[in-house]
């Protein structure tokens, strides 16, 4: 076997992981996407049609995860061709999580139901999800074009989703104590919020590969990391409770 | 990205397929000459008829190479045109892949709307959505019949496209995307139903209250002229509440209605905020605040769209001598930035916005206030209108705060590229 056909179909291997990849990006993106949707809707319908979506990825990672080990096993790929390998099981990892937390989110969904009262949270809802869903786009297009220019700017987003998932944090604290009836769903939201905040985190993971494979250098190590939820405690949240008027 | 169509460019058949299809053209002409005089028409529409069947035979992409290749060469008029050249000049993103979907070539609409793609990547990386991979594979597999699919992009924008696959050149190993925008109809849809929802929630708190005191005032505070006084003005400020939300929601509603482009006009914004701030100083004066304005020398442009801007400004300043009046002066300071960013910052002396309320001022209806004070007069709307412009200027705002000490707002624009 010459090395131009090792070669030629190390490159068809290769081609056909990251199109395995970019498809399992758009499924995440996807469930993320629609579990947000049938939150806001109250759409159960949805919610369980993406929890049964689930296994879609789960079966691509498998897939991926095993094509990988194949790879790395006959053609021992080096350098640039080892990182992609590598970055690839890696990020299917990380879309796969991606993918449990959307179905998660949904199926909180069914449990929230329709929920009147909670309707004004969703405004917020919808904002930090779209600031994930923003991350994520931009890391997979980064995939896409094999381009880092934007990888520094994903990760600085990051803050954002922080900051905004603080804030709704700390808008579902006020809502509990305002009825204690709100207690049930207003905690399954903050897990909903929380999960949404983590696939920002895992975008910022894949972010990260996403430089490795590129330039073969770690991205600089400055992560930010501004989750002050836990600082926010039930007496902080008390005295925000007089001054934050969200009309509804 | 290649710009030559990869390879070999696809070529038309010009006036060789004109000849090739000519027992084609001649027995359709006599047909719709047919059709004319049994439906008595004026002749018009059979000769518009037998053009397009002329011109669709010209377009017909050649299918066996060499012989129509030298046709080509033959035609008087140098009627060979790449298939690139043609996509180039199309306003629509249009891409060339070969039959494992490795995009060949990307007309700079393409670039435009979806971004850059890595030189000889598959196009399933950079469209991911389940449907669009299904229908891509479908599509390089088909390699007959065009085949079409919806297309919906929401982040940044909410964006629709009707997307359709065609085999094009010799034994259809190539293919073309063609993606038409539909957005328009889609964002206008959804304007519609946003805001009769908005409207309806929006409108029902001051409703409620108005009907409320008429209720009150009929009954209980018939006899009670200082009550009834005192109902009045309260139902007044409400009506002319429920006034100013309207207009903010169609305005909203407008400017989402737009279509997505960004501005290539220069607008110089000092003349522009000079304006803003003279007609806020009924506003300003009211609140007893002095308003200050600082741009260096000479004209300061951005690309813009101008009435947009006033609208972006009017707020920022309005909001500012609103909520910072007990800082007595407005400070809006023009700057350019390094790497030719241009920044202008509305700065008040008020009490400040809490930290946690900072991250989502800009959400519709959100508000940070209690609803007392001056802000009572708030739609909660304004800054929303604020974000929606500058995202379609491709400029960003920051909101800092410290409580105690002011608040300011800076917009950012891109360094302009006229």
């Amino acid at each position: 076997m010459s090395s131009q056909h090792i070669r030629r179909s190390l490159d068809e291997d290769l081609r056909y992981i990251t199109t395995q990849i970019a498809a399992m990006g758009g499924h995440a993106e996807r469930m993320v996407e629609q579990s947000v949707e049938a939150l806001t809707t109250g759409d159960e319908a949805l919610a369980r049609k993406i929890i049964q979506n689930d296994a879609v990825l789960d079966g691509l990672e498998r897939e991926i995860g095993e094509r990988a080990v194949e790879i790395l096993a006959r053609r021992q790929p080096m350098a640039g061709d080892l990182r992609e390998i590598v970055g690839a099981i890696r990020i299917s990892g990380d879309l796969e999580r991606i993918g449990d937390l959307g179905k998660n989110i949904a199926k909180r969904s069914i449990i929230i139901g329709e929920v009147a009262q909670l309707r004004r949270l969703f405004v917020g809802f919808a904002a930090l999800s779209d600031l994930a869903m923003e991350q994520l786009k931009a890391v997979l297009d980064a995939y896409a074009a094999q381009s880092v220019d934007r990888i520094a700017s994903v990760r600085d987003r990051d803050r954002e989703i922080d900051a905004k998932y603080t804030s709704l944090f700390r808008e579902m604290l006020t809502c509990m104590m305002e009825d204690p009836a709100n207690i049930t769903p207003c905690t399954h939201l903050i897990f909903c919020a929380k999960n949404i905040e983590r696939v920002g985190d895992h975008a910022t993971n894949i972010a990260e590969t996403v430089y490795h494979i590129m330039t073969g250098e770690q991205l600089p190590a400055d992560r930010p990391k501004e989750d002050r939820s836990h600082v926010v405690g039930a007496a902080s949240a008390g005295n925000g409770a007089e001054k934050p008027d969200r009309r509804s | 990205m290649t710009d030559d169509g990869g390879r070999k460019p696809v070529r038309y058949a010009g006036a060789a397929g004109v000849r090739r299809n000519l027992p084609f053209i001649l027995a359709g002409g006599l047909l719709l000459l047919a059709m004319e005089l049994w439906s008595g028409g004026s002749g018009v529409v059979s000769a518009a008829g037998i053009l397009g069947l002329l011109i669709l035979s010209a377009l017909q992409p050649t299918r066996s190479g060499g012989a129509n290749a030298k046709a080509l060469s033959e035609t008087p008029e140098g009627g060979r045109i790449s298939a690139a050249e043609l996509a180039a000049a199309i306003n629509d993103p249009i891409y060339f892949l070969d039959e494992e979907g490795t995009v060949l070539y990307s007309n700079g609409a393409a670039r435009d709307a979806f971004g850059p793609l890595a030189e000889g990547s598959a196009i399933q990386l950079k469209f991911r959505s389940p449907e669009m991979q299904v229908f891509l594979r479908d599509a390089l597999k088909s390699k007959q019949t065009e085949t079409s699919v919806d297309y919906v992009e929401r982040i940044p924008m909410e964006r629709v496209y009707r997307v359709s696959a065609r085999a094009i050149g010799e034994g259809g190993r190539r293919f073309v995307l063609h993606f038409r925008d539909q957005s328009e109809a889609r964002r206008i849809d959804r304007m519609r139903a946003d805001f009769i929802a908005n409207a309806s929630h929006e409108l029902r708190t001051p409703l409620a209250s108005i009907s409320g005191f008429i209720e009150t005032l009929r009954g209980p505070a018939r006899d009670d002229p200082k009550a009834q006084e005192q109902f009045l003005q309260i139902m007044h400020g409400q009506t002319r509440r429920m006034a100013r939300l309207i207009d903010d929601l169609l305005t909203l509603s407008r400017i989402e209605a737009k279509p997505v482009g960004k501005p290539t006009e220069p607008v110089d914004l000092r003349p522009l905020v000079a304006g803003v701030c003279d007609t806020l100083r009924q506003v300003a004066d009211e609140a007893g605040v002095n308003i200050e304005i600082e741009f260096p020398d000479g004209p300061f442009e951005v690309a813009g769209f101008r009435d947009e801007l006033v609208q972006v400004f009017e707020n920022l300043v309005s909001n500012a001598c609103k909520y910072g009046r007990d800082g007595k002066r407005v400070v809006v300071q023009a700057k350019v930035e390094a790497g030719g960013e241009k920044s202008v910052t509305v700065t008040d002396f008020g009490p400040g916005i809490a930290e946690e309320h900072l991250p989502r001022l800009t959400e519709r209806f959100y508000r940070a206030d209690s609803g007392t004070g001056p802000s009572q007069q708030g739609t909660g709307l304004g800054l929303a209108i604020v974000k929606h412009i500058l995202n379609r200027h491709g400029a960003r705002l920051i909101i800092r705060s410290r409580p105690g000490e002011g608040s300011s707002f800076t917009v950012h624009f891109p360094a302009p590229e006229f």
